[in-house]
């Protein structure tokens, strides 16, 4: 119980914001409350696949070839793999965090994963053609090749940082007991 | 819409697949998703609370006035902070920051505000922390900020 009120303190104060706004400033309550009905709307139809998806990835991607495709021996093809999974149109960038965790607990690099984040929130395919047609394509081509020069060095520093010892220890533990300890040994063989 | 016809087609495809391949397997991607579920589920309201809140306090008006017709630096750095905090789909950003330009704000600022729009996210921080850990959120979200001013400040010159 103790440790539920914990989690969920946050949200909790996030009550108590809105009913003080509701008393000082019913305006900006009933808007935010509508905000949240979308939004809420939108993540209940999107959560549920995203999750399952990350499951599979779990379960199923194989170790070895995550490594191969997308760890940090992968290079150029590599990098250009993740960023052409982060253009595809697949929805709001809180639907990648799971899969990139998936990914990096498989092995890809950190580089190879802030290109994957990045270009999925920011070089989006059905983005760029809307991006086009409301602030020109001179406007969009500048800002595509800005981004994904920006993006290339934020994850070297990334991978500086985060990287240097090929330990993950900085990433939380979701799914780790989940891994059929047998099954785990056999693939830290592989990798060997 | 498509969005979700793509999601929901490829989890469907990819579990029917996992089905036929293993039951057993299948059976410990359903527990591993209900865990990581169950694990982010407090994250998940969080981040709908402060999309709500920062939604109803900035509103599109609000955003144009703040960002405005102004030139300059602290505009720019301004429109980039407005960008980190709200969340909004690209279909409305996009035409807001149309009208932005056309309103007399320059290239500079309206770039700051795209990319910190698109590559910050103050609403989904928390999520994204405990996912992929706070070291990592951390690192991602301010080096995208600074992009974005880098980004804004070289899409003054060229254009």
């Amino acid at each position: 119980m103790k440790q539920l009120l914990k989690q969920y303190r946050i949200p909790l104060l996030l009550v108590l914001i809105f009913l003080a706004l509701s008393v000082f400033a019913p305006e900006v309550a009933v808007r935010s409350s509508r905000k949240v009905g979308e939004y809420f709307m939108e993540m209940i139809l999107i959560i549920p696949p995203v999750f399952i998806l990350m499951g599979i990835m779990d379960v199923w991607l194989p170790k070895d070839k995550v490594q191969k495709w997308m760890g940090r021996g992968s290079g150029m093809s590599g990098t250009l793999l993740a960023l052409v999974l982060g253009t595809l149109p697949t929805g709001p960038l809180y639907v990648a965090f799971p899969m990139a965790a998936a990914l990096l607990k498989k092995g890809a690099s950190v580089h190879n994963m802030v290109i994957f984040l990045g270009s999925w929130a920011a070089l989006k395919i059905p983005q760029l053609l809307v991006e086009t047609k409301f602030l020109g394509l001179a406007f969009t081509l500048a800002r595509f090749a800005l981004t994904l020069l920006m993006l290339l060095v934020t994850g070297y520093i990334m991978q500086g940082i985060l990287g240097k010892e090929g330990e993950k220890h900085w990433l939380p533990d979701e799914t780790d007991e989940m891994v059929d300890p047998m099954k785990k040994m056999r693939m830290e063989k592989k990798t060997l | 819409m498509t969005t979700l016809i793509i999601i929901y087609g490829l989890t469907g495809v990819a579990f029917t697949a996992s089905l036929i391949h293993s039951r057993q397997k299948t059976k410990r991607v359903l527990k591993v998703a209900l865990m990581s579920f169950g694990k982010t589920g407090a994250s998940l309201l969080t981040v709908l609370g402060i999309v709500g809140l920062t939604l109803g306090i900035l509103t599109p008006e609000k955003i144009s006035a703040l960002v405005g017709a102004d030139a300059g630096f602290l505009a720019t750095v301004g429109a980039a902070v407005a960008g980190a905090v709200t969340l909004i789909p690209s279909l409305v950003a996009f035409p807001l920051a149309g009208s932005l330009l056309r309103a007399g704000a320059s290239v500079m600022t309206v770039s700051a505000f795209i990319t910190t729009l698109v590559m910050v996210g103050f609403a989904t921080f928390p999520l994204e922390m405990k996912v992929l850990g706070r070291t990592f959120a951390i690192l991602r979200n301010a080096l995208g900020f600074l992009s974005a001013l880098v980004i804004a400040a070289l899409m003054g010159v060229i254009l």
